[in-house]
C-alpha cells in the first residue's frame, strides 16, 4: 500500500530535488572560474618578485600541477569539509570570515526586501484598481525611474541629503556608532542582538545605520515588484471569475483581496526570484557606499588585492544563497497557490 | 480572391514603416524625447573629445574642488580636472563597453537560442541547462567573479557583461524561433530545397528580429549599469581614464564633506543614458508590436 503523501509535500520534495543540478552547476563554474581561466593563481600567491622555481614550488603546493579532474575532486573534498581556502590578505580561513560577515549582508538585504515589498505591492494594487489616476501615474514613474537608477548613485544621493545637508543620518560607516560595542552574536542581526542584550540605545543606533542602505536597496528592487504587481492585478481583474464574483454581488473588498489579489500574488512571487538576483548584486554596491561590513565589501577588498580564495568563496556563497532564496520562494508559491488547494 | 494590393511591394512596405515610425513618434512624445536623447549620447560618444572645453586628463592643482561655475559647468574634481569634459568624454567608453557586450551577447545568444528552438531535443536540453546554470548565480556577482578570475581588464568586463546578458537573448530567440518553426513560410522554404541552417538563418531568424530589437534596447541600459557598477567597485577601467562608474566612485569620497558635483554629474549622465535606452525600448516595442503595449 502506498503511503499517502500530501500533494503539496510531494511538490516541495520534487522542487528540492530540482535544485540539485543548479548546485552542481554552481560548484563546477566556481571551480572553473579560478582554475581554467587565464591568469595563474600561483603567480599571484608567489608575489611579483618570485622566480620560476618558487612559482613552480607554490604551484605544486597548491596542487595546481595536477590534472583538472583531479583538482576538481580535491576541490569537492575541500567543499565537503567546509574548507574554502585561506584568504591571502587577512590570513583567516575564508569560510570563517564569510560566516561572520554574512549576517550583516542578510540583515541589510532582508530588511530592504521587506521594505520594498511593503511599498511596491500596495502601490501596484492601487495602480491597477485605479487606472490612469495619480497613483497609477506615480506607479509608472517609479517603475521607469527605478530601473534607471544606479544603486550606488542613489546611495550617495541619500548620504548627501540625509547626512551632509540635514544631519539626520549617522555617517555612512558600518553598522553601529563607535560609542557602542557590537552585541554578543546570537543571530548576528544587530537589530535583534541588541534587543536580546537589553541595550536599546544600541538598537536605535543600529537602526539609524541600517535605514539609509536599506532604503537604497529597496528603491532598486521596488520597480520590478511594483511593475509585476500592477500587471498581474490588471490581468486578474479583467478575468471572468472576477466578473462573476462582482456579478454575484460580493463586496469590493472581498473581490479584491479574497479573489483578485490571491491570484495576482503568484506571478509576483515568481518575479521575486529575479529581484533577488538583482538585489544580491546591488547589495555589493550598497555595502561599498555605506562601508557596510558584509560579504560584499569583503569581496571588494579581496578583489583589490586579487585574493582568489576569498572571491571564489564569495561567489559560491552568494550563488548558494540565491538558490536557497529561490527554493524558499518556490515553497511559498506552492503553499499559497489557491489552485493547488483543490487537489488536497 | 487575393488581389495584387494585398501583397505590398518592399518599397511600399518600407514607406508604411516610416509612416508608422512618424506616427509613433508623434503620438508618444516621450519616445521622441528618447530618440533625441539617444542622438545626443551618440554625438557625445562620436565627437566628445573635440566638443569639450578642457582636456579631461589635465590636472590643475590651483583650481581643485571648485563648485560648478561658468568656466567649469560641472565644477572641478580633487585634481582640478574639469568634470564636464570628463563626463562628456566618458560617454564613448561607457557606450562602447555596453554596445560591445550587448552585440556579443546578442550574436552568441541568438545563435544558441535559435539552434535550441529549431532543433529541440538534446540541443535544446544542453543549451537550456547551460543557461540555467548561468541564471543560478546572482548575475552581477557572477560578472564580478569572472572579471576577478580572468583578469582585471576592460575586455574582460565586456566578456563578463556579455555572458550575464546571454540567457535573456538565448531564451527570447528560442521562444521566437520555436513558434515559427512549423509556420507556412518555413515549410515552403524547406520544400524549395533550402537546408535547415539556411531556413533558420535566412527565413526564421529575420522574422524574429523585431522583438529582439526591443530586448537589445532594454538590455543596453542594464549593460551600462552593470559595466558602471563593475568599475565603481574598481574592476575594468583604471584611473585616470574618464568613465562614469569610476568617476562616481572617486566622487563618493567627497560626498561626506559636501562636494556633491564630483559624483552627481557622472551619476546623472549614467542615469540619463540608462533611462534613454529603457524609454527607447518601450518606444520600439510600440513601433514593432502595438499589441504588447504597456
Amino acid at each position: 500500500m502506498a503511503i499517502a503523501i500530501p500533494p503539496k509535500a510531494r511538490l516541495i520534495g520534487r522542487r528540492l530535488l530540482q535544485a540539485a543540478p543548479a548546485i552542481a552547476g554552481i560548484v563546477i563554474i566556481t571551480f572553473l572560474l579560478t582554475r581554467a581561466l587565464p591568469g595563474d593563481p600561483a603567480v599571484y600567491f608567489a608575489g611579483p618578485a618570485a622566480d620560476e622555481a618558487s612559482i613552480a614550488e607554490i604551484r605544486k603546493q597548491l596542487g595546481l600541477d595536477r590534472s583538472l579532474p583531479v583538482q576538481f575532486l580535491a576541490y569537492l573534498g575541500d567543499l565537503a569539509t567546509g574548507n574554502l581556502g585561506t584568504s591571502i590578505s587577512t590570513g583567516q580561513p575564508v569560510l570563517t570570515e564569510l560566516i561572520t560577515r554574512l549576517p550583516a549582508s542578510l540583515e541589510l538585504t532582508l530588511i530592504a526586501l521587506l521594505l520594498s515589498i511593503a511599498v511596491a505591492v500596495p502601490l501596484g494594487v492601487l495602480a491597477a484598481t485605479r487606472p490612469d489616476s495619480w497613483i497609477d501615474h506615480l506607479c509608472r514613474f517609479v517603475v521607469t525611474a527605478g530601473v534607471s537608477l544606479p544603486t550606488f548613485f542613489t546611495g550617495l544621493a541619500l548620504v548627501y541629503l540625509f547626512y551632509y545637508l540635514l544631519g539626520w543620518a549617522p555617517p555612512p560607516m558600518g553598522r553601529l556608532d563607535i560609542l557602542y560595542l557590537p552585541p554578543d552574536p546570537v543571530t548576528g542581526f544587530y537589530l535583534i542582538d541588541t534587543v536580546i542584550a537589553g541595550d536599546l540605545q544600541a538598537t536605535l543606533s543600529a537602526l539609524q545605520h541600517l535605514i539609509l542602505p536599506a532604503v537604497t536597496l529597496a528603491l532598486f528592487t521596488l520597480a520590478p515588484i511594483a511593475r509585476m504587481t500592477r500587471a498581474a492585478m490588471l490581468q486578474v481583474l479583467a478575468s471572468d471569475f472576477i466578473r462573476t464574483a462582482r456579478a454575484a454581488g460580493l463586496s469590493r473588498r472581498k473581490v479584491l483581496f479574497g479573489y483578485a489579489f490571491r491570484n495576482a500574488v503568484l506571478p509576483v512571487i515568481t518575479t521575486l526570484g529575479m529581484v533577488f538576483s538583482f538585489a544580491l548584486g546591488a547589495n555589493v554596491l550598497v555595502e561599498k557606499v555605506f562601508a557596510w561590513p558584509g560579504i560584499g565589501s569583503y569581496a571588494i577588498e579581496a578583489l583589490v588585492v586579487s585574493d582568489y580564495a576569498a572571491v571564489q568563496g564569495f561567489v559560491l556563497a552568494m550563488a548558494l544563497l540565491f538558490v536557497a532564496l529561490n527554493l524558499t520562494i518556490d515553497i511559498i508559491y506552492t503553499l499559497v497557490d489557491p489552485r493547488l488547494r483543490l487537489e488536497d | 480572391m487575393a488581389s495584387i494590393a494585398d501583397h505590398p511591394t518592399p518599397a511600399s512596405r518600407r514607406n508604411s514603416f516610416w509612416r508608422h515610425f512618424r506616427y509613433v513618434l508623434a503620438s508618444n512624445p516621450v519616445t521622441a524625447v528618447a530618440f533625441a536623447l539617444f542622438m545626443m549620447f551618440v554625438t557625445a560618444a562620436l565627437f566628445g573629445p573635440w566638443l569639450v572645453p578642457y582636456d579631461p586628463l589635465a590636472t590643475d592643482g590651483a583650481s581643485a574642488l571648485q563648485p560648478p561655475s561658468w568656466s567649469h559647468w560641472f565644477g572641478t574634481d580633487h585634481l582640478g580636472r574639469d568634470v564636464f569634459s570628463r563626463v562628456v568624454v566618458a560617454t564613448r567608453l561607457d557606450l562602447s563597453i555596453s554596445v560591445a557586450a550587448v552585440a556579443l551577447s546578442f550574436a552568441a545568444g541568438s545563435a544558441l537560442g535559435s539552434l535550441a528552438g529549431y532543433y529541440g531535443g538534446w540541443t535544446d536540453r544542453v543549451v537550456g541547462r547551460c543557461l540555467d546554470t548561468i541564471m543560478a548565480f546572482p548575475l552581477f556577482v557572477l560578472a564580478m567573479g569572472i572579471v576577478a578570475a580572468a583578469g582585471n581588464t576592460i575586455e574582460n568586463v565586456i566578456y563578463a557583461t556579455a555572458l550575464i546578458n546571454l540567457p535573456f537573448y538565448a531564451r527570447m530567440a528560442r521562444a521566437e524561433v520555436n513558434v515559427r518553426r512549423e509556420s507556412g513560410f518555413v515549410q515552403a522554404a524547406k520544400l524549395s530545397g533550402n537546408s535547415d541552417l539556411r531556413v533558420l538563418a535566412m527565413h526564421i531568424f529575420p522574422n524574429s528580429l523585431p522583438p529582439m530589437m526591443v530586448q537589445i534596447s532594454l538590455n543596453m541600459g542594464w549593460a551600462i549599469l552593470n559595466a558602471a557598477g563593475l568599475s565603481f567597485i574598481g574592476l575594468g577601467v583604471r584611473p585616470p581614464t574618464p568613465e562614469w562608474g569610476i568617476m562616481v566612485a572617486e566622487g563618493a569620497n567627497f560626498i561626506v564633506s559636501g562636494e556633491w558635483w564630483l559624483a552627481l554629474f557622472p551619476g546623472a549622465a549614467l542615469m540619463l543614458a540608462v533611462f534613454t535606452f529603457n524609454l527607447l525600448g518601450d518606444g520600439l516595442r510600440d513601433l514593432v508590436d502595438p499589441l504588447r503595449r504597456t
